[in-house]
């Protein structure tokens, strides 16, 4: 886990009023009015979340190889456009977090990957279609996160190889606000952590 | 069908450089019943006040769509005081209230205001004050005055005080989009900026006290809640467990945090104690999704969004836990509660068709009333009278805000150019 640096950027607003009354009782009114200020969290260094960082493609001549190592094995197998492993995405029906059966031959994969590679972990990121209530999706993106890891483990992998986080309906794949895009929302991505 | 009248009324509000965009408010649907009022522009004694005292609250008058501001033209003379008011004429113009007031400034930094109300009939003053104040506080003390002159002749409190806070988002040249959390007036003005991330920013909830905010923030990669105070801008994280930590909503007493966190596997809700740091669980039920909790202004129960009857559902459940009850029944989806302040009226997000309204339920006899049209509407929060639902809408394709009484008669609009705003929270009254 990163740590996190706050940066307080602190714009003391000072907006002081004073309570004078003349003439008239004392009320409260015309008292201190607020004084906020903002505070602005740095750049969170979200590398190695998204799945930006994992296809290892680039490393090239410079990667280091170390012999023994099954995770450069797996790499290779990671990268081959042709493998099902290259299938990071699932996708679900609405208010659903059934995995679907034209999913099943790409998770058998992954689960078969994660169970000869004990020491890999995958993170698994839930999102939502933008439609109702945002908390709501938020715990309906991690449920289906949460489907995905059961249908894995079933077949193999093992719990601690996994990390599991929802976005609900907050990090959309398509902007839109149609049945198309819903349908490219409603996802769980599968990444690999640190390849 | 009530004949509705359209009135269309625009409030640009000041924007200083530092600011964030200013909300517009456009009140979209009036109501014919509402009450005449005379709001004679306030006396300056010949020097320009940095604030039109009394524009700022013929407009909060004017957007609450309880009152009818007379046009200028109508207003027989320009009293500021009582001895100046002839009651005999005012009375031809049919408003049983009459505002009248001045300003004035030794030194150009602090400001003399005074106002009085008067019931034209009678001859009478209802209420009357007078105030000295920076520059700065005279848009406050407007709204202030404005909330006076609402209780004097309504009997309800006014809250044209308060604030709203709201996430505002910004897709960014480079693809990239900025999170803010703010806070404005309740006219939608003066905005500030009290956090910003590049990480999404959920579920602002006001503190009883109207001093701090809790909300959820995913800046270190999941969704976790945060404490942060208005004044020193001082935050803490207060749940950071594995998991979810979100929803977070305080108890009327403001020592209590009910919280949804799925550490346990399953998102459940939990009471924590804010100055023990002492948890407890107050749902169990493994199988389904049980969030967005919120007290009954009791503080012994709360009311929470589940699925456990298969589809989004609000229940009712003891703060000490046990069986929960089911609240809402009418519609396949109900979700994202809010309680009115009497503890009487439910207000929530309501599925019908694929669409998302803005209902409210009377907790009492179970009678739902739809509230709005558009059908994309979520994230239902009460004024702190109970008159108005802030909710937050999209229109072509960006988030903006909205609010509607809750009888559905009167509705506004507080746009954002440019941007996505959406999560809206209406604060307390503040002492």
């Amino acid at each position: 886990m990163k740590a996190l640096k706050l940066t307080a950027v602190l714009l003391t607003l000072t907006w002081l009023s004073g309570c004078n009354t003349f003439g008239g009782t004392k009320t409260s009114e015309g008292e201190a009015v607020n004084g906020e200020v903002a505070v602005e969290d740095r750049d969170v260094n979200t590398s190695g979340i998204d799945g930006d960082n994992a296809s290892g493609s680039d490393i090239g001549a410079e990667a280091q190889v170390i012999v023994g190592d099954d995770q450069y094995q797996g790499d290779d197998v990671l990268n081959d456009p042709n493998s099902p492993l290259s299938n990071r995405v699932v996708y679900f029906e609405y208010d659903s977090s059934t995995v679907r059966e034209q999913d099943l031959s790409t998770l058998e994969a992954h689960a078969a990957y994660l169970g000869e590679n004990s020491n890999v972990t995958i993170r698994l990121v839930g999102h939502t279609d933008e439609r109702g209530s945002r908390e709501y999706n938020l715990a309906l993106g991690e449920r289906r996160a949460l489907a995905i890891r059961q249908t894995l483990m079933l077949q193999g992998a093992s719990v601690k190889q996994f990390q599991v986080t929802s976005f609900g309906e907050e990090r959309a794949e398509v902007e839109g606000h149609d049945d198309a895009a819903w349908q490219q929302n409603r996802r769980v991505e599968l990444n690999y952590v640190g390849r | 069908m009530t004949k509705r009248w359209l009135a269309t009324f625009w409030l640009i509000a000041i924007m200083l450089p530092w600011q964030a965009q200013a909300l517009i408010i456009e009140i979209t649907g009036g109501t014919e019943s509402a009450l005449p009022i005379a709001i004679v522009p306030f006396g300056s004694e010949g020097f320009s006040a940095p604030e039109d005292i009394s524009a700022v609250i013929q407009n909060d008058l004017s957007r609450s769509g309880r009152f009818a501001p007379l046009p200028l033209s109508d207003l027989i003379s320009s009293p500021h005081e009582k001895s100046e008011i002839n009651f005999k004429d005012w009375r031809l113009l049919r408003s049983e209230g009459l505002l009248v007031g001045k300003i004035s400034s030794a030194d150009g930094e602090t400001y003399q205001v005074q106002f009085q109300l008067f019931d034209v009939y009678k001859g009478q003053q209802l209420v009357g004050k007078r105030y000295q104040v920076p520059a700065s506080g005279l848009r406050r003390l407007a709204h202030q005055i404005a909330d006076q002159v609402y209780q004097a002749l309504t009997g309800e409190i006014g809250v044209f005080s308060t604030r709203l806070a709201f996430v505002s988002v910004i897709n960014q040249a480079d693809g990239n989009k900025r999170y803010t959390l703010q806070v404005s007036d309740s006219d939608g003005a003066n905005p500030r900026t009290v956090l910003q991330s590049k990480q999404p920013i959920l579920s602002p909830n006001w503190a009883p006290d109207g001093e701090r905010l809790a909300y959820v923030s995913f800046e270190n990669g999941k969704a976790e809640v945060f404490i942060q105070e208005m004044r020193s801008g001082r935050r803490n994280s207060v749940a950071a467990f594995k998991g979810l930590n979100s929803a977070p909503s305080w108890s009327p007493d403001g020592k209590k945090l009910a919280l949804t966190l799925s550490k346990a596997g399953n998102p459940e809700i939990y009471i924590l104690e804010l100055a023990s740091g002492k948890l407890s669980r107050v749902t169990h039920n493994s199988q389904a999704i049980d969030t967005e909790a919120v007290w009954m202004p009791n503080g012994r129960e709360l009311l929470f969004t589940s699925d456990r009857g298969g589809r989004p559902q609000i229940y009712k459940v003891s703060v000490d836990g046990g069986r929960a009850k089911r609240v809402t029944f009418e519609g396949r989806y109900n979700a994202s509660p809010d309680i009115s302040i009497d503890g009487r009226t439910l207000t929530m997000v309501h599925g019908l068709n694929g669409h998302f309204y803005i209902a409210v339920q009377d907790l009492e006899t179970g009678a739902v009333l739809v509230l709005t049209e558009l059908g994309r509407d979520e994230s239902p929060s009460f004024a702190p009278n109970g008159r108005m639902i802030l909710y937050a809408t999209e229109k072509k394709g960006h988030g903006e805000l909205a609010a509607v009484s809750v009888d559905g008669r009167i509705h506004q609009r507080l746009g954002e150019s440019g941007r996505d705003v959406r999560e809206p929270a209406w604060s307390p009254i503040r002492k």
